[in-house]
């Protein structure tokens, strides 16, 4: 045993009070839907937490129509204030029921528990915070006075962060005075579900919110062709990002899409070195690398690139992968088995394109789901891990000459979400992120989140932004685009 | 003895220049009186792909230059449309028969319009844009960018030959986008005399592209064209709009939907819907 070396420290599941199935959660109860239904399993260890009941269409029909229903009948005619109030109220729920939240995260997303209990579930609690304030001050949105809520958003969003993405989508919705029917991605539905939980505590009227897991093909596809739903924002790839605006052209459907990535982390020589391979580390190694605005292109000057190489192997070398509910783990499992095998094929074509691959050597868990972090090194900007999105724990790394060949290569890519800069010159700093066409730069630091802070991509990243008044304004009539 | 007037060849607007259709082609203007006026350029897809060119390659110094600079720039294009408005109202009259007094409106109408927005440059980041105060030691703050280029169909709805055309580019020009847009199918001289303004204004070649010719032939190319980056489609009608829509959706162009604006509206979202927005984050520390 070396003096790295940690007695395990797992975090209790005793906290949680699951059941053993759930339903959909339509106009205030609980149904069975008529999709069938799975079993949620624990990425880690591949154990079933609980069985769920599935949406097709005709039950998203029904949560529509309940959610119309309360729009009209009681969350339309609230007054901002108190609308703010049930917020508030949610936000406190939360607060209480944290640990809870985040132990469930955990075991039905893979991801760390230090995350989750650290960054997950406080930024869900802030998020609610925040919108609950927005609610009786539309007329500051920036849209004239007293903007109108546009009415049933339909909100479907991705595996990687359960809860917060259902923050981010519920907490303006309602803020704005629109009802919400959201779909949780089919592989991490618990939080949503016992999201309704924290919605009774607080009072929430019926059929305010509505959560109803399926799969995308069947419940997500007939949330985006309903013709009762005035918004649909959608947070996940790409592919499915085309296919929503395509189905949508021609309606008065208004639309949001946070899409995929495939950030570049820039570091100048000049750059605090060991800062920086913290901010790498946290770039891409954070949550698995199942982030869309992960620094999965690492940009290294090139007269520091074997420093910083070596550094960051060396750095990477004392992390921790495991058990996600040991506090001591710092890389958690992958959250699918299909997700695993992507990852594994495109990390594959890094190699036989002939990239030079560093992996972390490590245990890995007999059961369950997992990837070695690994790192790239003599990656050209044609090769396929450099274009494409792994949405794993991969960086490609790469090397520049001069600030404008950083800031080229940065560019040279379809996506514009996120980018980071690392360098102690200010006035480069600034002139390099006027010039990345990317929608959240962090400088000297990396994925960073904030309730009041925007967050969105620039072209085939997607449009709108979440988060502050322009996250509130794609919940208004008047905000924009689409 | 009476002079033979030398009338006007009406071409297309590319790059600063003033070139004929590639393909040769025009298409006849005549007076609501069924009077010949002029054989105006018929824009093909390769004008539309060399006019998304010429904006790309323009774009970068325009969103670069100072928001002081652009709305000088803008304000420059009033003055040099104030200077020719005798011109633009008898050319209104005479390709559309509407009185000379309603021509007057509309042509001055666009000069406030330019002056309107030529004032927003260097204030639109401040009300759009902001610090945010996030809840941890870092420096934060938000601000519109351009999307790039901008494909716009201007209006054809009677009055709006220059007016909807005005509208139209403007507010994208006032954050710095570059744009390719196809003139009013119904009355398609007062847009490309409206090219002259321009390129006697100072506006850089290849800010402001204008083709004239068949919008359902012409906009889908540009919907579907990789190095667009949004398009209005204010001015298209339901099947062609919803055609580029769909088409725009392979790229995940921005889109502004037909109704979203009036024909000559302006307002401050439809400035804000060409841009994107940015937000940069910085450590704060002491060391």
């Amino acid at each position: 045993m070396s003096f790295r070396d940690y007695a395990s420290a797992p975090e209790s599941t005793a906290i949680l009070n699951l059941r053993p199935n759930y339903g959909l959660y339509i106009g205030g109860e609980w149904t069975d839907g008529r999709g069938g239904s799975m079993t949620t399993i624990s990425p880690a260890t591949e154990n079933s937490i609980a069985e769920i009941s599935l949406a097709d269409a005709s039950d998203i029909d029904r949560a529509v129509a309940a959610a119309r229903k309360s729009y009209d009948t009681v969350w339309s005619r609230m007054s901002g204030a108190e609308r703010g109030k049930y917020l508030f109220r949610i936000a406190r729920l939360i607060q209480e029921r944290a640990r809870e939240f985040a132990v469930a995260e955990t075991l039905d997303n893979g991801k760390s528990i230090r995350e989750t209990r650290d960054i997950d579930i406080p930024l869900v609690a802030a998020w609610f915070f925040h919108y609950a304030g927005w609610a009786d001050k539309l007329d500051y949105a920036g849209l004239g006075p007293n903007p109108s809520a546009l009415g049933v958003a339909g909100q479907i969003i991705p595996w990687n962060f359960p809860l917060l993405m259902l923050a981010w989508k519920v907490a303006p919705a309602l803020a704005a005075g629109n009802t919400v029917v959201l779909k949780p991605a089919e592989s991490t539905p618990l939080t949503a579900l016992m999201f309704v939980d924290i919605c009774e505590q607080a009072g929430l009227p019926a059929g305010v919110v509505n959560i109803v897991p399926g799969f995308g093909g069947v419940a997500g596809k007939a949330l985006v062709e309903h013709t009762g739903i005035n918004k649909i924002a959608f947070t996940g790839s790409t592919a499915v990002g085309r296919n929503i605006a395509r189905t949508l052209a021609g309606t008065d459907t208004r639309v949001t899409l946070e899409l995929g990535g495939k950030g570049a982390n820039i570091v100048f020589d000049d750059a605090a070195v060991d800062e920086a391979v913290e901010g790498i580390i946290a770039g891409i190694f954070f949550n698995q690398g199942h982030v869309c605005c992960a620094g999965s292109r690492l940009l290294v000057q090139e007269n520091i690139q074997d420093e910083v190489v070596e550094k960051l192997t060396r750095r990477l070398s004392t992390l921790r992968l495991g058990d996600p509910l040991d506090k001591n783990t710092d890389i958690g499992a992958v959250n699918s088995k299909e997700q695993l095998a992507r990852i594994t094929a495109i990390t594959a074509t890094g190699e036989a394109e002939g990239a030079n691959r560093w992996t972390l050597e490590c245990e890995l868990p007999a059961k369950g789901f997992w990837f070695r972090p690994t790192i790239f090194t003599n990656v050209t900007t044609s090769n396929t891990i450099a274009r494409d999105e792994i949405f794993g724990p991969v960086l490609s790394v790469l090397s520049f000459r001069t600030p404008d060949e950083a800031i080229v290569k940065a560019n040279n890519t379809p996506y514009g979400l996120s980018a980071g800069i690392w360098t102690q010159n200010a006035s480069r700093m600034l002139r390099v992120a006027d010039s990345l066409r990317a929608g959240v730069v962090w400088a000297n630091t990396f994925n960073q989140f904030d309730p009041t802070s925007p967050f969105g991509g620039y072209k085939e990243s997607g449009y709108g932004r979440e988060g502050g008044r322009h996250g509130l304004a794609a919940y208004l009539a008047n905000g924009g685009a689409r | 003895m009476s002079r033979l007037a030398i009338p006007k060849t009406y071409k297309l607007f590319i790059g600063g220049k003033f070139p004929r259709s590639e393909s040769g082609r025009t298409t006849e203007v005549s007076s609501p009186a069924g009077e010949f006026i002029a054989n105006v350029a018929k824009a093909s897809r390769k004008d539309a792909r060399d006019a998304v060119v010429a904006a790309r390659a323009a774009w970068a110094g325009w969103s670069g230059a100072s928001a002081y600079n652009r709305g000088q720039v803008l304000y420059r294009v009033a003055e040099m449309l104030e200077g020719r408005l005798d011109q633009f109202v008898s050319e209104i009259v005479e390709s559309t028969g509407v009185k000379p007094a309603d021509a007057r409106a509309e042509v001055t109408a666009a000069i406030d319009c330019l002056v309107w927005h030529a004032g927003w440059t260097d204030k639109f980041a401040q009300v759009h844009g902001g610090a945010n105060p996030v809840a941890g030691p870092f420096f934060n703050l938000s601000v519109p960018e351009s999307t790039g280029v901008v494909a716009l169909i201007a209006p054809s709805v009677a009055g709006t030959s220059l007016l909807g055309l005005v509208s139209s580019i403007a507010p994208a020009l006032t954050t710095g986008n570059a744009v390719v847009v196809i003139a009013s199918e119904l009355a398609p001289c007062a847009a490309m005399t409206f090219a002259e303004v321009l390129s006697t204004s100072d506006v850089p070649g290849g800010v402001v592209n204008i083709l004239t010719g068949s919008v359902v032939e012409v906009a889908p190319w540009l919907a579907s064209h990789a190095d667009v980056n949004a398009i209005d489609l204010t001015g298209a009608a339901r099947e062609i709009a919803v055609e580029c829509e769909r088409a725009a959706a392979e790229t995940l162009m921005r889109v502004v939907r037909p109704g979203t604006f009036g024909p000559t509206e302006s307002a401050f979202n439809r400035i804000a819907v060409f841009v994107e927005t940015k937000t940069v984050w910085h450590t704060k520390s002491l060391a």
